[in-house]
């Protein structure tokens, strides 16, 4: 079954009808995902891709019963359309836009703080059950159903994640990518405990980077509550202080946050810690095999 | 975007903050016409020649002057103008000065001790919220002042859904042991400030000293203001503002071509789609032996534009010695980046260089039979571990 979506989410695509939408709207419905439709105010009345769009968030869940929403809206207007499909009562709202300011996600975060909603992102690949629903960028093909859950802060380091368990003949529960911005909607230890509560899940993958302090939040929470094997990867480990290496999150501020503090916070924590990216697969299934 | 000290305060003027009066000057004959303009308008023959650069602790690296006399400002804004002003947080190439600012002395005989603050307004990543951090040890090194004193460090958290509040700002004032006067200059300050930081989307802006004159009147002495790239959009005055001669001219370069290109010092350049993969990808080079000559992110697209552009901006490099190419393709199928990879790698012609090319995801077997046949001295993996192990060997020989 997986979290935060399956085959029987009803998904909605903001920004439906612009370039990417539609591109990325089709390669999920390829992918077996249960679209009902689109957003793309003004367009109401319309049919694209074989679905309806709606003008709000709103008529999309009276009308088509959505309950999850992707985001493909551009950075300007990225932060309305969230609040937008929090206020409308969607319960998965995963957003795909890169580069929505800070004072806009500010606001967005204290917006949803009240309301019945996950947001997954902004600047994220999007949220998986393999073989069941697909919500976002991520490449299908390389996934395959299984029980090991991955969170990550990256796009295609999770891919390679990705391609490393199923390699590795294992297969993925669900795949969180949380995204690489400085205010994210769900942290790393949030994903982490959905899947510690999974029962789909019996490992967890989980792949951070350099900046924040939401590695070492989520190490705690595994070594007070953790029920499952976790294995980890720390990327930036060669990154010098003070330069953002393109993830507005991961720039190198105190001592705290850098790779190597990470790891031993991690390693402290019972956590598997990997060193090199090219192992992160193979460990997963030693540690599985125990 | 990082702006100079003069920019900050420029932008804090607009806001109405009070701001330590000055011009900006780019030689000795206009620094001289500067403070003597200054000198009649404040009525003091006291000056800072303070050097604009975008990195702090000026003042260490002999950046910033008090001069006493005309001739000091003359003397002061010729060694600091074209000087390599190096600074802790310049690195040991130090940066070039281009431009002095002259402002107005600070210190003059009045009724009260003057008193250096410090206060900066940046995100707390924890909360998603705004904060003012401000202690009442000013005017130096404020990680000193954390790990010496934590006690005389404070913060005010500010509630996005009604923002800065006038009881913080009397608190801010308080906690400095501000009264009278001084203590109603500070309030309007510090909203002030709060005002400026929103307002043009700052993500930090850092006053430090903030300083309490002998006649009890808040001044901004000193400004660091960094503004959210994301927002430039709505900020086209401040987009005008940027001074490309700050950055680093490969940086520049690969922000033309919308590659995200961060230069390092080592051996093995590399080029990686996506910057979680690239900062792995600079891991995997240091466990290979070698050490990463650079960040660079081509973007989801990875077209043959940018690998052809990505490739001349790593191999301007002379450091680089090998370049590992990494590309996990999901949307964007490998074999056209193949394709791309051998056309670029044409293009230029003269590689003299090993090149390591890993491409994995849609497409891959096709993408390495592609670079395997193209005659071309360029070896192919597959698997992250098998090009580890080419790095390793090529660094090996």
């Amino acid at each position: 079954m997986g979290v935060l979506v399956n085959k029987n989410s009803k998904v909605i695509v903001q920004g439906f009808t612009g370039s990417e939408g539609t591109f990325h709207a089709t390669q999920m419905i390829e992918y077996g995902t249960n679209v009902v439709g689109g957003v793309t105010p003004g367009k109401g009345g319309q049919t694209h891709l074989d679905r309806p769009v709606f003008n709000t968030v709103k008529d999309a869940v009276t009308q088509a019963g959505a309950n999850v929403s992707v985001i493909f809206v551009p950075p300007p207007f990225a932060a309305d359309a969230i609040m937008e499909a929090a206020e409308a009562g969607i319960g998965v709202v995963v957003c795909i836009t890169e580069g929505i300011p800070v004072q806009d996600m500010v606001k967005v975060k204290e917006y949803i703080s009240d309301k019945n909603v996950r947001l997954i992102g902004p600047n994220c690949p999007g949220v998986i059950t393999p073989g069941e629903a697909k919500v976002g960028i991520m490449p299908g093909f390389i996934h395959n159903p299984g029980t090991v859950g991955i969170v990550s802060r990256s796009g295609t380091l999770t891919y390679e994640a990705v391609d490393q368990v199923t390699k590795a003949g294992l297969g993925q529960s669900t795949c969180i990518g949380i995204g690489g911005d400085p205010i994210p909607g769900t942290t790393i230890k949030e994903a982490v405990e959905l899947l510690m509560n999974d029962p789909a899940t019996e490992g967890l993958i989980m792949i951070g980077e350099i900046g924040g302090n939401m590695e070492a939040e989520a190490a705690y929470y595994i070594r007070d509550h953790g029920t499952k094997p976790v294995v980890s990867f720390i990327a930036g480990a060669t990154a010098p202080a003070g330069r953002t290496m393109g993830h507005a999150g991961a720039i190198i501020g105190g001592k705290e946050d850098t790779a190597q503090a990470k790891k031993k916070i991690l390693t402290e924590c019972g956590v598997h810690v990997v060193d090199s990216p090219a192992n992160i697969g193979t460990r997963m299934a030693d540690v599985l095999k125990k | 975007m990082n702006l100079h000290e003069y920019q900050g305060k420029e932008l804090l003027r607009r806001c109405q903050v009070a701001v330590a009066e000055g011009t900006l000057v780019e030689n000795a004959s206009e620094a001289i016409a500067a403070a003597k303009e200054i000198e009649q308008r404040s009525g003091q023959g006291v000056w800072a020649v303070k050097a604009q650069i975008h990195a702090g602790g000026r003042g260490k690296g002999g950046g910033v002057k008090i001069a006493k006399t005309i001739q000091e400002v003359e003397q002061f804004a010729n060694n600091i103008i074209g000087m390599q002003l190096v600074t802790p947080q310049t690195g040991p190439q130090g940066k070039k000065v281009r431009k002095v600012l002259i402002e107005q002395g600070i210190y003059y005989p009045g009724e009260s001790e003057p008193e250096e603050y410090y206060l900066s307004i940046l995100l707390n990543r924890q909360s998603g919220r705004n904060m003012i951090m401000y202690s009442p040890r000013g005017g130096m090194n404020i990680e000193e002042v954390a790990e010496e004193t934590p006690e005389l460090i404070f913060a005010e958290e500010i509630d996005p859904k009604v923002g800065l509040q006038a009881f913080q700002c009397r608190r801010v004032a308080f906690n400095l042991g501000l009264s009278g006067d001084a203590f109603k200059h500070m309030v309007r300050c510090v909203a002030k400030l709060y005002d400026a930081y929103i307002m043009h989307d700052a993500t930090m802006l850092e006053i430090n000293p903030l300083f309490k004159t002998s006649d009890n009147k808040i001044l901004v002495v000193d400004t660091k203001m960094t503004i959210d790239d994301n927002a430039l959009f709505r900020h086209p005055d401040i987009l005008g503002m940027r001074d490309i001669l700050e950055e680093d001219p490969m940086d520049v370069e690969a922000g033309r071509h919308g590659l995200n290109f961060v230069k390092l010092d080592g051996n093995v350049g590399c080029m990686v789609n996506g910057a979680g993969l690239a900062m792995a990808t600079m891991d995997i080079i240091k466990l290979s032996g070698g050490e990463p000559a650079n960040f660079l992110d081509v973007g989801g697209s990875a077209n043959a534009k940018r690998v052809e552009e990505a490739f001349r901006i790593i191999l301007k490099d002379p450091n680089v010695k090998a370049i590992l190419i990494n590309i996990f393709g999901g949307i964007v199928r490998c074999d056209r980046v193949a394709n791309g990879i051998v056309d670029a790698y044409k293009n230029i012609g003269d590689i003299h260089i090993p090149i390591i090319v890993r491409l994995q995801g849609t497409n891959a077997e096709e993408a390495k039979a592609i670079i395997d046949q193209s005659g071309l001295k360029v070896q192919s993996a597959i698997l992250l571990k098998d090009a580890a192990a080419l790095v390793a060997a090529v660094l090996a020989r």
